[in-house]
């Protein structure tokens, strides 16, 4: 049997994807350079530009940084903000293949 | 007779817009009852969503969201992976999808006739771009013309006038006419 | 506690105010700009557990009508006072139901007092009762009429009263811990959360609150039984009756004039005519059984009231015909729209009233018309 929810007024419990899998949005994905990326090239922390501006906070501050694509709606901002351009904005359809 | 159209693809290609367009031009064309309707809610660019169209020789009375089409618009072919597009088609229905590829390459199951067109190749051949993105919704309207036969091609250069200013219907209808010759259409009974 | 004051509700807030700045009361006072405003601070206090109060009357009751929706749609056990008076425009500062009645549909319990004693003893009620099926109540009382007429009271003591009503156990406890987001948008749909369980949708939550309503009849009845037996003072369930026994008229209404009514009724008594009283004391949950069996031996009905629904009739008199359809109760219901703006209503006009209704029996046809009690214009 399904779990049913029982609550008498309308309550949610803060959790990753109570606003929808926002990934389905996204028709560009980013994909990173790690041989630009500067975390991974000093091999220490630095830069995470990426993940402080990303305004989803998928960005990981580890070496290497990952993206949560489950959850990225590909706005491009982490591209924008990279200063080697490690980051790519790849169509969705060309990503795959 | 009342013909359904589901049109599928993403916040800010103009799935509205088209869903309106084709009510327009079939009103034009002749038809006495045209409705077209978004998905009601809140919609955000990027996320995957749907628009209506319904045609009709009466005048159409119902208003609730279709649960199973004649005919569905594929503006965006990434929204296939995502979205249960068939299961809102009736079988031996038609599916109209913007892709480079064939029907066949498609893989698609199912009693369904497949019309396949480039639209997004033929807008960025055309300079058809907004914001730096191919304009696909109105080709597949010269798509949905050769596929279905139900509205005439003057009829969707009538209603592109009624929607946007004379020069963009110009450059638009460019599209729509060259979207109808380059439509690939396997019937059902030719696919697998 | 958050009350902005308005006329006729400001001695009620005023000596509230009074108690709680003397230390007599054990509350905090939050002052406001606006009865918006005093109902939202409720409602937030409410959700995190305190028992809350407010009071207010008229327009600014009506200044609070879209927080009512939010407090009963949350499920908030919140009691206001509303006493009653006639709504503006035309500016009036005197009693009249208006405010309360068109207040109907806003998802919350509303009871109606017919004297200061019951005022009192309501209040304590409303606290068990909104807090076992998790709904608003309104309690109503009729400004001036009752507000400022002054009767001995008897005011129940602090003991017996906590006795009586257990602490107030929210039922959600929000705590950074246990961290929640509520009222959030809920769809036409049911959804499935990211834990996997599944949601209600927007009509879901609103049949719950229906069916709250249901169990609510039940809950009020033994509210009233239980305080009677702790206190000795029984007000009536969902409704109270005036020698209906053999009553061939009856007569009914809300609060006040309901009170009236009685006096009315002892007048005919005494020309003989079998009248009596079904006082309406619990107006949402409608009584919808209690009715049908209060004028099963009815020959005629009226139904007064300080209210109307523009374009029909009172709003109670719909009801009750609505109540009593298919039932087999079949006697004419005559309604009179009584008082408005604080116009007196006496026991001699009801009575008057009573007598025509006696005199339509014999033979004649009725029509469906709502007339206006000692009102002289067209």
């Amino acid at each position: 049997m399904e779990a049913k929810d029982t609550n008498i007024s309308a309550l949610c419990t803060p959790a990753a994807g109570e606003g929808g899998r926002t990934g389905d949005w996204r028709d560009v994905r980013p994909v990173i350079d790690q041989t630009k990326c500067i975390p991974a090239t000093k091999g220490k922390a630095a830069c995470f530009l990426c993940w402080l501006y990303c305004p989803e906070g998928v960005v990981t501050m580890t070496i290497p940084v990952q993206i949560d694509m489950d959850y990225c709606k590909g706005c491009g901002i982490c591209a924008e903000e990279c200063p080697p351009n490690a980051i790519r904005m790849v169509r969705e359809e060309d990503a795959d293949e | 007779m009342m013909h359904e159209v589901i049109w599928h693809g993403r916040g800010g290609q103009g799935v509205v817009l088209a869903a309106q367009i084709l009510a327009e031009s079939a009103y034009i064309q002749g038809f006495r009852g045209v409705t077209s309707a978004p998905t009601f809610g809140p919609e955000r660019r990027g996320a995957p969503l749907t628009a209506s169209t319904r045609i009709s020789d009466e005048p159409i009375r119902t208003v609730s969201q279709i649960e199973r089409a004649d005919i569905a618009v594929v503006l965006d072919p990434t929204v296939m992976g995502i979205v249960d597009i068939f299961g809102r088609l009736k079988e031996g229905g038609v599916v109209i999808i913007n892709t480079p590829h064939t029907a066949d390459e498609l893989s698609i199951n199912g009693c369904f006739t497949v019309a396949t067109v480039d639209a997004s190749g033929i807008a960025r051949q055309q300079r058809l771009m907004v914001a730096g993105a191919p304009v696909v919704n109105t080709p597949m309207l010269g798509a949905f013309a050769r596929a279905t036969g139900l509205v005439a091609l003057n009829c969707f250069e009538k209603g592109l006038k009624k929607k946007m200013p004379a020069d963009r219907a110009v450059s638009n209808f460019a599209a729509v006419a060259a979207a109808y010759d380059r439509t690939v259409i396997t019937p059902k009974e030719e696919r697998d | 506690m958050a009350a902005y004051p308005i006329t006729p509700q400001a001695s009620l807030s005023e000596i509230l105010s009074r108690y709680v700045e003397g230390g007599e009361l054990k509350a905090e006072y939050v002052r406001v700009e606006g009865e918006h405003s005093a109902m939202t601070v409720c409602i937030s206090a409410s959700t995190v557990g305190a028992r809350v109060f407010t009071a207010t009357s008229s327009n600014g009751l009506l200044y609070m009508h879209e927080q009512l929706h939010w407090a009963a749609g949350s499920r908030l056990p919140i009691v206001m006072c509303c006493v009653n008076r006639g709504v503006g425009a035309p500016w009036s500062i005197f009693n009249d139901q208006q405010d309360s009645v068109s207040q109907r549909d806003t998802g919350w319990i509303q009871i109606y007092c017919r004297d200061n004693q019951e005022i009192i003893d309501t209040i304590i009620q409303a606290y068990r009762i909104a807090e076992q099926v998790y709904i608003p109540v309104m309690v109503c009382y009729d400004g001036f009429v009752l507000s400022h007429t002054m009767m001995p009271v008897h005011i129940p003591d602090h003991e017996q009263v906590r006795r009586f009503l257990p602490p107030y156990k929210p039922h959600t406890i929000l705590s950074p811990e246990d961290p929640r987001t509520i009222n959030s948008v809920l769809f036409p749909w049911r959804r499935e959360n990211p834990q996997g369980v599944l949601c209600d949708g927007y009509m879901e939550m609103r049949y719950k609150l229906q069916a709250a309503f249901e169990t609510a009849r039940t809950v009020i009845a033994d509210t009233n039984r239980a305080f009677a037996e702790s206190f000795g003072r029984d007000h009536g369930g969902l409704i109270w009756t005036y020698m209906t026994d053999d009553a061939e008229l009856v007569m009914t209404g809300m609060g006040s004039i309901a009170a009236e009514a009685v006096a009315a009724t002892d007048m005919l008594r005494a020309e003989g005519i079998k009248a009596g009283v079904v006082g309406i004391r619990v107006f949402r949950p409608f009584p919808k059984d209690d009715v049908v069996r209060a004028f099963s031996r009815a020959h005629a009905i009226l139904a007064f009231e300080k209210a109307i629904s523009y374009g029909y009739e009172g709003a109670l008199c719909s009801d009750l015909k609505a109540a009593l359809y298919g039932t087999g109760v079949n006697a004419p219901i005559h309604n009179y729209v009584a008082g408005l703006g604080g116009r007196d209503v006496k026991p001699r006009e009801l009575a008057e009233a009573g007598r025509n209704a006696v005199a339509l029996l014999e033979g004649q046809t009725m029509k469906n018309e709502t007339r206006w009690l000692n009102c002289y214009t067209g």
